[in-house]
């Protein structure tokens, strides 16, 4: 029998409200509180209380816990994913995976671990001027952070679905390497994306919330935060509401925290969301902008043999050939990795509808998918996109794939075809609506090299948001300094992906974890001077 | 999905026959009893296009098949109530305009009712969209294919068929 930390934390006395069962407006007065309990929040949560601050967290989603994750997408994507893994960008020419639950985007991540590779670190602190962002200086926090979280090689074989990724690399002769987890006891079942049923994955829901929460932490969760209420240069407090059943639409019930201290923890399109709607100072024009995404292209290629990749850890090869021979500002490179193939996620991926697209399904378990995550925000003509206001108040992010753009996604859709037949498929399909898919290399090049790439056409998902509230020296050309800090707003925050300056280029969860860490640590000591 | 921007590219005849649409057809409509979110005349039109989308998946047998059917229109109400309420609005501007016979015929070229249209006739249309020039019609396009085809893979009947067995057991405590 598997254990609940949850269910027994709860047991034990921890302070938890579910803001959508308030029976009436909730004031809860706190040292600091964290709007967001993902990979940003979750961290600061344990450091802040683990220096006798008194924490008050404010999430969005449900507090949901292994008892519940039952491993059925039908369940998952409602419960744990924002618009129930339904989120869009503007033109909804870009699907967005992105969490909403306690943990945020660590209960329902795939546990690739890498930290930000010293061209992103080089880069923002050659170019842009960050000398906080220092590849040594920063190495402790990563260590720190993998430590805190288990985050090691993974000693298992890869999946099929990973492991001919690996061999057609291998054919090729194009480097690929072992992705880290941050699993402890991992059954490899392959369903990290539905919340983890065996507590394995060293998420925030079981590693750094419950900590805080030992520590005297209050959790507040199907909490949405309306605004913040400011006073000249100051935040004063944080107004949430419940959120109904199917979380899509606010209760009559208000929850207030008042603080000394707020931190911004919601996402990159969460915090500069509430940001906006809190009309929150913004001389320098920069707030929920330079947005980025990984915009991913997928290629399916059909084996003769099963792959069955909805078994086995979901991440475990990738490649970064495409990404070093690409200067930052030379052609937009990508990373390469495997994506787990679940019944919901390749039927609303794989193109057309009717006899067509069952055919395609009937195959299913020879499946296997690779994805090119491209890289954002290096390149002028790749400014990234926009976080903006609906006339209801809600955040959407207007994100346009640039030209640039598209001429990655045609590359990494060539070498995603050619990756596959080496590998042995007999059939390679990009995930395109003009795409009929061939039975040869040679053949697939001619049929790419034709593809119109353009929205609404090319399948396009994101499962990394980063930028929005960009970290900077400059007051004029960003929106936060090197410690977290608003620049305008004084006893303000901002600990997750939207202090990022570009995109990563890789899974950003360890860089969210390193970098929070070592501001929440400042944080703490600015806050209870020694 | 219309939104203001795409009103400009289906040009401005476009946006008032949506806007005449939600006007003159929404009136008559409310959630229907059965579902969460979805009218009567969404419902329909849901119903209409299942087969079509689902063609080449569903039972044969009749009784069988209307089953499956139902149970798909279910899941796709459960499924847009849980998309952001702005979301839910230009669904149901949508099918208000699918079921507003100036702007269907304008923009599926049926004048017949979608409950009425033969699935021929159904296909063609979302073939049309799926390759049309227009944002909006592609944006229309994947929402409606895409959330039955959601709504279907996450119904267990659908797995046999695909050879996907099915979460494994994990004993939990209850």
């Amino acid at each position: 029998m598997i254990k609940d930390p949850i269910k027994e934390g709860l047991a034990a006395g921890w302070a938890v409200i579910d803001a959508a069962t308030l029976e009436r407006d909730l004031e809860i007065e706190a040292d600091v509180a964290i709007i967001g309990s993902g990979a940003g929040g979750g961290v600061t949560a344990e450091i802040l209380a683990q220096a006798g601050l008194k924490v008050a967290i404010i999430e969005e989603g449900p507090l949901a816990s292994s008892t519940d994750f039952r491993m059925r997408e039908r369940e998952a994507y409602p419960q744990l994913y924002q618009e129930s893994a339904g989120r869009q960008t503007l033109d909804k020419s870009i699907t967005i995976l992105q969490g909403r639950c306690v943990g945020g985007g660590t209960t329902i991540n795939w546990t690739s671990s890498f930290r930000t590779p010293p061209r992103t670190l080089g880069y923002w602190k050659n170019s842009l001027g960050l000398n906080s962002m220092d590849e040594a200086e920063l190495a402790p926090w990563f260590q720190r952070m993998e430590e805190r979280l288990a985050i090691a090689p993974w000693p298992v074989a890869p999946n099929e679905n990973n492991d001919l990724l690996r061999r057609g690399c291998e054919k090729l002769g194009i480097a690929s390497g072992a992705i880290q987890r941050n699993v402890k006891g991992c059954w490899n079942l392959g369903y990290c994306g539905m919340g983890c049923p065996t507590n394995a994955k060293q998420s925030m829901l079981v590693t750094t919330i419950p900590a805080a929460l030992e520590r005297g932490a209050t959790l507040v969760h199907r909490a949405r935060v309306a605004r913040l209420v400011l006073a000249r240069d100051r935040v004063v407090a944080v107004e949430a509401n419940g959120i109904k059943g199917n979380g899509a639409t606010p209760s009559s019930h208000r929850v207030r925290v008042r603080a000394k201290h707020f931190v911004l923890a919601a996402g990159a399109i969460g915090s500069p969301g509430v940001l906006l709607r809190s009309n929150a100072p913004d001389p320098s024009l920069t707030l929920g902008k330079r947005t980025f995404l990984h915009p991913t292209v997928i290629s399916a290629g059909v084996m003769a043999q099963k792959v069955e990749g909805f078994f086995g850890a979901p991440q475990t090869i990738y490649s970064d050939h495409f990404l070093d021979s690409q200067a930052l500002d030379g052609p937009a490179g990508y990373k390469l990795e495997s994506a787990p193939t679940h019944p919901i996620l390749v039927g609303i991926t794989l193109p057309g509808f009717g006899e067509e697209h069952a055919r395609w399904m009937a195959q299913f378990p020879h499946v296997q998918v690779t994805i090119a995550l491209l890289r954002d925000g290096f390149h002028a003509d790749s400014p990234g996109g926009r976080v903006m206001l609906r006339s209801d108040g809600s955040a959407v992010l207007d994100y346009a794939v640039t030209p640039y753009l598209w001429e990655g996604a045609r590359r990494a859709y060539l070498t995603m075809a050619q990756i596959q037949f080496a590998a042995g498929a007999r059939t390679v399909m990009p995930m395109h609506e003009n795409a009929r898919g061939t039975n040869s290399w040679r053949e697939a090049r001619a049929e790419i090299e034709g593809l119109p790439l353009r929205a609404l056409a090319t399948r396009v998902m994101s499962a990394h948001v980063m930028g929005g509230c960009a970290m900077g020296r400059e007051p004029r050309s960003s929106v936060v300094d090197e410690s977290g800090c608003h620049h305008q707003l004084g006893n303000l925050s901002v600990h997750d992906a939207s202090l990022f300056p570009t995109s990563i280029a890789a899974n950003p969860q360890l860089s969210i974890y390193a970098v929070c860490a070592r501001l929440a640590t400042g944080l703490a000591k600015s806050l209870r001077p020694a | 999905m219309p939104t203001r921007r795409q009103f400009i590219k289906v040009g401005i005849a476009g946006a008032a026959l949506l806007a005449a649409a939600r006007y003159l057809d929404r009136p008559l409509a409310a959630t229907a009893d059965a579902y969460r979110v979805l009218d009567d005349n969404a419902a329909k039109i849901v119903r209409a296009l299942v087969p079509v989308v689902l063609a080449g998946s569903l039972p044969d047998e009749e009784a069988a098949r209307a089953h499956i059917v139902s149970e798909v229109l279910a899941a796709f109400d459960r499924a847009v109530s849980g998309l952001a309420p702005a979301i839910q609005e230009e669904l149901a501007q949508l099918f208000s305009f699918l079921h507003f016979a100036p702007s269907r015929l304008a923009f599926t070229g049926l004048w017949t009712p979608l409950d009425e249209a033969p699935p021929a006739d159904v296909k063609a249309f979302l073939t049309r969209w799926r390759h049309s020039r227009f944002d909006l019609q592609r944006q229309s396009y994947e929402a409606l294919t895409q959330l039955i085809q959601a709504s279907w893979y996450d119904n267990p009947s659908s797995w046999k068929a695909i050879g996907y067995p099915g979460p494994p057991a994990v004993a939990q405590r209850p």
